[in-house]
């Protein structure tokens, strides 16, 4: 999941019978599938979840285009290049759409992305792991964005109005990302030589668990959950989202001639799912807590990019000044 | 970027169709938000024409007039065209 361990402030949930008359109002709204808009009533811990919520999945958004960058100007064709920098552009509007989303909430972007950037925010911890080859921008595309989309799908009919509408764009540029990721796995496989071939194999080795641990903990070590999906900010449990991801993915991987790294995954007549080994989650929670491969440089990065890009802010204002300046006194 | 304005985008996805709200971004002036809203809603043909508002301009109904503003329109049926029974022979009218 591209937000990952929201904290609700939900110590007891409420039954109707406990609320108040405006929560009462809220919730039976939320049941009834009528979307809150911005101007509406919500109780406080509903804002709040909703921001922490919002904001992780766009600093998951921006922090995804750095795994990415890292191979523009190592593509290795024009059209793969500019396929690379369409999606990477893609995720810069996705984290757009989110943020303008999250604003609506009386959030502050800058307050937000301050957080993010002083590490007191979250994001996805799929993109603290490292970018080593040409074939993980394949399975990047083909497992990241489509474990994404999995999360996203339901997202869609999540009951705060703006960001109903904002998961409604991602979905739809989503499947672009999804499918020209598994095209380059696919053309590595089927025309590739034996040392590309290779490549997919290693990079779906790195990724396979961790685009598993995108989806968050299991059911049992989630505490927010019942909460958020009472608020429809979230519609399906974590093993549930995890479970339909690997089922519709593995077909996938065989098309590709391809394993992943679990000799515990194999078909379950009876209950009709792909039955998995154990996910590390001691390795999840590292990741979290800064501790990933990547965490350090991911933040630095972005860090960076906002010093070294201050001038051009102050310029833009300077210039807009001037000519307002301009068109007074003409 | 919080010295930015924040302005309200619409866009008109077709010739003959209304502007629709699709969201919002910061610039430094109208003219770059313009720009902005081009790159992040348009990447894919959805547009033919922008418009830009700063998001302080826009005076909006409050939620808890919902009632005495819009009430008064549901009780009043005879302003819907089925409202009106007309016999079989009249046709398509």
């Amino acid at each position: 999941m591209y937000a990952q361990q929201v904290e609700t402030g939900t110590k007891a949930m409420k039954s109707l019978a406990e609320m108040g008359p405006e929560e009462r109002a809220f919730q039976e709204k939320i049941d009834a599938e009528i979307k809150i808009e911005p101007k509406n009533w919500m109780p406080d811990n509903y804002r709040k979840t909703l921001i922490r919520q919002i904001s992780q999945h766009a600093h998951s958004e921006i922090v995804g285009m750095l795994p990415e960058g890292n191979w523009v100007t190592r593509a290795p064709t024009l059209k793969r290049k500019l396929q690379l920098m369409a999606k990477i552009q893609d995720e810069a509007g996705h984290g757009l759409y989110l943020y303008s989303a999250m604003e609506t909430l009386g959030a502050d972007r800058d307050e937000e992305i301050e957080k993010l950037h002083s590490g007191r925010a979250k994001y996805s911890s799929i993109f603290n792991y490292p970018t080593l080859n040409w074939a993980d921008m394949g399975a990047v595309g083909w497992l990241v964005d489509g474990a994404a989309i999995v999360n996203q799908v339901p997202l869609q009919r999540t009951s705060y109005g703006p960001y109903s509408r904002a998961m409604i764009r991602v979905c739809k540029e989503e499947s672009f990302h999804q499918r020209q990721g598994y095209e380059i796995l696919l053309h590595m496989m089927r025309h590739g030589t034996q040392a590309q071939k290779d490549m997919v194999q290693d990079a779906i080795n790195r990724l396979w668990w961790p685009s598993l641990m995108m989806f968050g903990p299991s059911d049992a070590e989630s505490p927010n959950s019942a909460q958020s999906m009472a608020w429809k900010i979230k519609r399906h449990t974590n093993d549930e989202l995890r479970q339909r991801f690997i089922d519709q993915t593995i077909p996938q991987l065989e098309l590709l001639g391809c394993t992943v790294p679990d000799p515990d995954l194999k078909w379950n007549e009876e209950r009709g799912h792909y039955d998995f080994g154990e996910i590390q989650w001691e390795e999840f929670y590292e990741v979290l807590k800064g501790n990933g491969p990547c965490n350090r440089e991911r933040l630095e990065t972005r860090r960076n990019a906002i010093q070294d890009g201050a001038w051009v802010r102050e310029a833009a204002v300077a210039h807009a000044n001037k000519k307002q300046k301009q068109q007074a006194a003409a | 970027m919080s010295e930015w304005t924040l302005f309200e985008v619409f866009i008109r996805s077709k010739h003959g169709l209304n502007h629709k709200h699709v969201g919002s971004v910061h610039a430094a002036d109208a003219e770059m938000a313009i720009e902005n809203a081009r790159d992040l809603y348009t990447r894919r043909n959805e547009g033919v024409s922008i418009w830009v508002v700063p998001s302080a301009s826009i005076t909006a109904t409050a939620s808890d007039e919902k009632e005495p503003l819009f009430d008064p329109s549901e009780d009043k049926v005879y302003r819907h065209a089925s409202f009106y029974e007309l016999p079989d022979e009249v046709g398509h009218m």
